[in-house]
């Protein structure tokens, strides 16, 4: 169904269904994430992903156009490129242990200890939000301040070219108003 | 949106729940899936319903940007905050424990609620500063191009 979806995205020219199928993108991604009990990353695709996203896309979508314009270069050395990453990550694959195996390196290097740990140290009952906030603590706050980096990078961008486009506007009336003062001087002489 | 008057009064039940909820998840985040990530977004998602069915005005009478702009300063301020605290208590940086010397795990439960709550005050601020950020300009396409 993922791909499904992400073909449909990718032959669509109507911005408006893709945005929406993006949204059902990341929806069936969310499902996937559960049945592979990551509820909390699970959680988090659906609310950003499929919420957020979304609705910022739509935000973009108003400022643009509706329809996409057709390409006007061939496709096909991107498909090539698209082709061969897409393979080697498939063969990078080829590696990596199963899923739910209990001997991948994951599981039997700190995992376990983690495990072991979080119930007498930090005796809370999921173990996510004990690494997230506790053990891996440095972590989260170079993560939060990362999102705060990225929203105040948004605000200055969005901000300064609203003024300057105000700028714009004040510049032209002003033109329009001196050429009218010059126009109505002219007329008085 | 002045004319879909379902969807008025439907939002009008839901942000209410949506806000509700957002807390649920910011401090039961110790015991079931979510945190400050994820509450910080959800309680995002109650303001931009808000907005988008009600318009950016009202919703901006109700949570003014200058209030979401400092809110995501505040949130990195708490989350390093509590590193400084424990720091000045005699604990390491983000040291939890520093927080209830004789019940270390009441600390560690203390300093988790307390990071959390920054990083979901700073999430909310940035999704709600982004959302207004696109919604204040002047939109090109009209309603009933969609």
């Amino acid at each position: 169904m993922l791909v499904v979806t992400a073909l449909a995205i990718v032959r669509l020219r109507n911005l408006f269904a893709v945005a929406m199928l993006s949204g059902v993108f990341s929806l069936l991604s969310a499902l996937l994430f559960v049945a592979m009990d990551a509820v909390d990353v699970a959680f988090t695709e659906a609310a950003v992903g499929a919420g957020i996203s979304t609705v910022l896309v739509l935000g973009t979508l108003a400022l643009t156009s509706r329809v996409e314009k057709p390409a006007s270069h061939s496709p096909l050395l991107p498909l090539f490129v698209v082709f061969v990453t897409g393979a080697v990550l498939i063969y990078g694959t080829l590696d990596m242990p199963n899923f739910g195996s209990a001997d991948a390196p994951a599981m039997t290097h700190v995992a376990p200890d983690y495990l072991k740990r979080t119930p007498e140290e930090i005796d809370v009952p999921n173990v996510v939000t004990a690494i997230l906030a506790s053990y891996r603590g440095y972590d989260t706050m170079g993560e939060t301040a990362v999102v705060f980096t990225a929203g105040i990078g948004v605000l200055l961008l969005m901000s300064g070219l609203r003024r300057r486009r105000e700028d714009d506007d004040d510049d032209d009336d002003d033109a329009d108003a001196d050429a009218q003062g010059a126009e109505e001087e002219g007329g008085v002489y | 949106m002045r004319h879909h008057l379902i969807l008025r009064v439907v939002t009008k039940l839901l942000v209410g729940c949506i806000i509700l909820f957002a807390f649920y998840v910011q401090f039961h985040g110790d015991f079931s899936p979510g945190g400050g990530f994820q509450a910080g977004v959800i309680m995002a998602v109650a303001f931009i319903l808000y907005g988008i069915v009600f318009g950016l005005r009202k919703v901006q009478a109700v949570f003014p940007p200058w209030v979401v702009h400092k809110m995501v300063a505040l949130g990195v301020l708490i989350y390093a905050g509590t590193g400084v605290v424990s720091l000045f208590l005699g604990y390491g940086f983000l040291d939890y424990g520093a927080f209830a010397p004789h019940h270390p795990s009441h600390g560690q439960h203390y300093g988790i609620l307390a990071v959390e709550f920054g990083v979901g005050v700073t999430v909310t601020g940035v999704m709600v500063a982004i959302y207004y950020a696109f919604a204040a300009r002047p939109a090109r396409l009209s309603d009933e191009e969609w």
